[in-house]
């Protein structure tokens, strides 16, 4: 197969709005007699409302509107299972930053001043801060009203094949805990929004990963039909999964439009985009697996427990995730899964780039480097070893198409010089691997709709595209325009883009999960064959010839420019549109819970870090990380090498320094300066290398690459810090302070290692039995559910 | 009450110097510059990532040194050359430094993408041909959470062997 386009480092088609600081993002937005909003957040984390007073609000010269729950009683939720959330609360709050009341007035200086006029009479609760504390009974009420025992939002256990025989023919069983902090995606831009009312019609222009979820969540909340509503995806300052809920403030905006009847906006401070969160869970983590003296894992037993904070969000989804990849990396024949989520007084917990996946990542690679030195094995030999392998089924049920592994290990490996490394004191490298879904194979909410549509349409040479994806940065964009050029013989430039706008474009789920290059690619060159043929065909009429004799390319149909193929087919057919779409296969496993983990095809990437460690002051120099990731193919290198970079980076943060942590209740750090991320002067070189593998199943072969290479980072680095140093450190971030403690513990001769001591005792149920599938793979057979 | 503090805002008539453009403008004394440049003079192009001086994301030059306009009032800066991003390109042209971020890659959401060019623009000027630690410590001020910085100092290697 050759193309035109993909493949090429192309530029990227809104570059020059960019560099030219021209895109309009949410907050550059000012619509004539626009009204400024702000929100009154909770002090308590925990405390129920006695009453709201919102008299002195009103009476404030310039201020139009003030609303308050009962405005909106409405509960809402990304998950249909978890409907939680109001946008403002009027009966209890559950962290410190609920929004309870919204002040619209002329001036955003007139809404704070009312917000602070608001009186609000509270009976203060005592609040849960800790995975601990949410597993025994509270001392006033729980935090939520389901789930249960205590502040427990979700159990779930799951078993496949003989665990129990797995570990009984084991020559080694052992036993770890890990700890993964939480933190935050700490997006350049605010959540923003503005809203209109006009003639019964909402349009919101929002800051948004998904414009989908956004419009179910306002139809519910506002009472009006969809078709009443149309949001709008404005130029997207970065999300890594942390404008995938429906927010507060794009209903809140929505209804103070439709009260005053004028544009409302709301853009959140920093310290707000903080408690609005969503981001990565804390996770509590046991580990146990049985291996053979040569390194076969028998059986694996995996618990988790998620601190989830105040609210549902995609929480069951995360708890799931913290259990399904595991087996799509290692080939493991029998596998034990319990996973737990709490409720606690904080931000809600959600999706953030690798979504649920890098707690278990972090804990998995690290437990069997342990496991290979208690061995006397290579870690690496002994990970490589049980690598699954393609077109395979795991043991819970995941269909593994592509799979480059070994390709990635080995171009990490060489690269690195990893298995030569010369020793120096204080000097070390790691190694780690993982997996990612290239698009969730099932939707949020139950429907046999697409999960991504392209409409095309040809008109007069020009040719536009109409999809529903939101271009959050990654470049989607110009995938979708790479794709229909690719097709249609024409370059990227010639391709109009109408993305993410609810009423002009068909549905797309949005961007996350690694979704839309491989599930919006797929339906663009379904719609722009489409539109090929009947190119294709009123040429060869007009030519009289045959229709396989026409070529396609460098702006030409056959003889014809594609300006005059395009007014041939006009004419032939009326008015040129076509259509395509993508819907993953069924390929869910026979169980409850099956949901969560299939994909239509997975990524693999393999990372080396290379690192010094001061042992007298425990601060970390990390010199260079290698990365590869296969991807499938690359439809545009540039744009894959930017996503991995990026992916590297945050991962890189998340392994050193970033954390998002709570004292008596309140946020520690809500701002850029005091939640750490990494600067240029921390970032490292990262080597890149692009490996294609080209799965069967994925637009040109292409699979994602924006979320995967993050996870191998964090297990990276403590196994380069205990190359470096002879300690574990068990949990992120890998702090200075962890790494002094780990070297004092080993000095006095105790355990060299920081990390939690234990795994609490949590309730789980009764497991359910899962018959495996057969291992090999047959691609025509549906395991639906 | 507050009330009567907002009814109280003091104002003052400025001339501000932005992009070779003279503007007059009657501001509260206490706007900042970035509050000012977006919402006075629609020079949107500049963003606001913290409006606490943490992020660099609002990066202006001020008589072509990098300041953060989020912690500047217009008083400070009356009668001096501001440069925004808007002021970089010539005509349609693009400066070398917005073309090289453009070509690799270097703008992912873009968000960060007005403050690091005037940033670097600011470096070059000083340092024609700065080595990848000089351009690192020059940037260590502008935060970006998409590219991992690598495509950055790329780009501006590039605009720089170009400008020379």
């Amino acid at each position: 197969m050759t193309f035109d386009v993909v493949g090429k480092p192309l530029q990227r088609v809104d570059a020059v709005t960019k560099v030219t600081g021209r895109a309009i993002y949410a907050d550059d937005m000012l619509l004539p007699r626009t009204l400024h909003t702000r929100i009154l957040r909770s002090p308590h984390p925990h405390a129920r409302i006695v009453s709201i007073d919102t008299s002195a609000a009103r009476r404030i010269p310039g201020v139009q509107a003030v609303i308050t729950g009962a405005d909106l009683p409405i509960k809402f939720g990304i998950l249909p299972v978890t409907q939680d959330e109001r946008a403002l609360e009027h009966e209890k709050v559950r962290y410190v930053g609920d929004p309870i009341a919204a002040v619209a007035a002329t001036e955003e200086e007139i809404a704070a001043a009312a917000c602070d006029a608001i009186s609000v009479e509270y009976e203060v609760l005592e609040p849960v801060m800790s995975i601990e504390e949410a597993l025994v009974a509270p001392k006033d009420e729980r935090i939520q009203d389901y789930g249960g025992p205590h502040n427990i939002h979700k159990l779930v256990a799951l078993e496949f094949g003989d665990v129990e025989g797995g570990f009984k023919r084991a020559d080694l069983v052992r036993e770890d805990v890990f700890f993964f902090q939480g933190n935050t995606h700490l997006p350049m831009e605010q959540h923003s929004a503005i809203a209109t009312y006009v003639d019964g019609r909402v349009t919101l222009w929002s800051s948004t990963q998904v414009v989908h979820y956004v419009h179910r969540a306002l139809s519910r909340v506002l009472e009006l039909p969809m078709n009443r509503i149309r949001v709008i995806g404005a130029a997207h300052g970065g999300g890594f999964g942390g404008k995938t809920d429906p927010f507060a403030h794009e209903i809140i905006v929505c209804k103070l439009a439709m009260l005053t009847g004028r544009p409302v906006k709301c853009t959140l401070t920093r310290e707000e985009v903080f408690y609005a969160h969503r981001g990565r869970h804390p996770v509590l983590m046991w580990v146990r697996t049985g291996v053979t003296r040569d390194g076969r894992i028998t059986a694996l037993h995996f618990r988790s427990a998620l601190d989830g904070g105040a609210y549902g969000s995609y929480g069951v989804a995360s708890t799931f995730y913290t259990g399904a990849l595991q087996t799509v990396t290692y080939d493991v024949p029998a596998y034990r899964f319990e996973g737990c989520r709490v409720f606690t007084n904080k931000p809600p917990c959600g999706p953030k780039r690798g979504h649920g996946t890098p707690q278990p990542r972090f804990a998995l690679e690290l437990h069997l480097e342990k496991i290979a030195h208690e061995l006397g094995l290579d870690p690496v030999d002994l990970k490589q070893r049980n690598f699954v392998k393609p077109m395979t089924r795991t043991v819970n049920w995941l269909r593994v198409t592509s799979c480059g592994l070994d390709e990635c290990t080995e171009r990490v490996m060489t690269a690195s010089g990893f298995k030569h490394r010369a020793k120096r004191p204080g000097h070390g490298m790691g190694f780690a691997i993982s997996s990612y879904l290239s698009g969730a194979g099932t939707a949020i909410y139950w429907n046999d709709m697409p999960h991504s549509e392209v409409q095309l349409k040809v008109d007069r040479g020009g040719v536009t595209a109409f999809c529903g994806a939101m271009d959050i940065g990654q470049g989607s964009d110009s995938v979708l325009a790479m794709i229909v050029a690719e097709e249609l013989g024409l370059r990227p430039a010639d391709i109009r883009l109408v993305t993410a706008d609810t009423d002009t474009t068909p549905i797309d789920l949005g961007s996350y999960s690694s979704r839309v290059t491989f599930m919006a690619g797929n339906a663009a060159i379904e719609a722009a064959r489409k539109m090929r043929v009947m190119l294709i065909e009123a040429v060869a009429t007009k030519l009289g010839h045959a229709a396989s004799t026409i070529e396609v390319g460098g702006g030409r149909i056959g003889d014809f420019s594609f300006e005059q193929a395009s007014e041939l087919a006009e004419a032939r057919f009326g008015t040129l549109t076509s259509s395509g779409s993508y819907t993953p296969p069924k390929i869910a496993g026979p169980y409850k819970g099956s949901g969560v983990g299939p994909s239509p095809a997975y990524s693999y990437s393999a990372c080396v870090v290379d690192l010094d460690a001061d042992s007298r002051t425990g601060l970390v120099r990390v010199n260079k990380i290698w990365i590869a990731h296969d991807v499938g193919r690359a439809i545009n290198p540039l744009l894959v090498e930017g996503q991995v970079e990026g992916s590297v980076y945050m991962g890189l943060g998340e392994a050193l320094m970033e954390e998002q942590v709570f004292r008596k209740g309140l946020h520690k750090w809500p701002s850029m300066l005091e939640y750490k991320s990494p600067t240029f002067l921390d970032m490292p070189e990262v080597e890149t290398f692009i490996v294609e593998t080209v799965d069967p199943e994925g637009p040109y072969g292409a699979k994602e690459a924006g979320q995967g290479p993050l996870l191998p980072v964090p297990p990276a680095v403590c196994s380069a810090v205990y190359d470096a140093l002879g300690v574990w450190v068990d949990e992120v971030p890998v702090t200075p302070e962890k790494i002094v403690e780990a070297l004092r513990r080993k000095d006095k001769g105790e355990p060299a290692r920081f990390g939690p001591a234990r795994f609490p005792s949590i309730p789980y149920p009764s497991t359910i039995k899962v018959e495996p599938p057969p291992k090999d793979l047959d691609r025509a057979a549906a395991a639906s559910i | 009450m507050k009330q009567e503090v907002l009814r109280d805002v003091e104002r003052v008539v400025l001339a501000l110097n932005v992009n070779g453009e003279r503007a007059e403008l009657l501001l509260p004394v206490h706007k900042t510059l970035l509050e000012v440049l977006r919402e006075d003079m629609q020079l949107t192009g500049t963003k606001h990532g913290c409006e606490l001086g943490e992020c660099g994301t609002c990066t202006v030059l001020v008589d072509g040194k990098p300041e953060l306009s989020c912690l500047l009032l217009p008083v400070q800066v009356e009668g001096r050359a501001i440069t925004t991003v808007e002021g970089l390109a010539s005509g349609s042209e693009l400066h070398p430094l917005q073309q090289a971020f453009a070509e690799l890659g270097a703008a992912q959401c873009g968000y960060c993408t007005p403050g690091i060019l005037l940033s670097a623009k600011s470096l070059l000027e000083s340092n024609a041909r700065p080595s990848r630690d000089e351009i690192r410590e020059a940037l260590a001020g502008n935060l970006c959470r998409c590219t991992g910085y690598t495509k950055i100092l790329q780009a501006i290697e590039l605009a720089a062997g170009r400008m020379a």
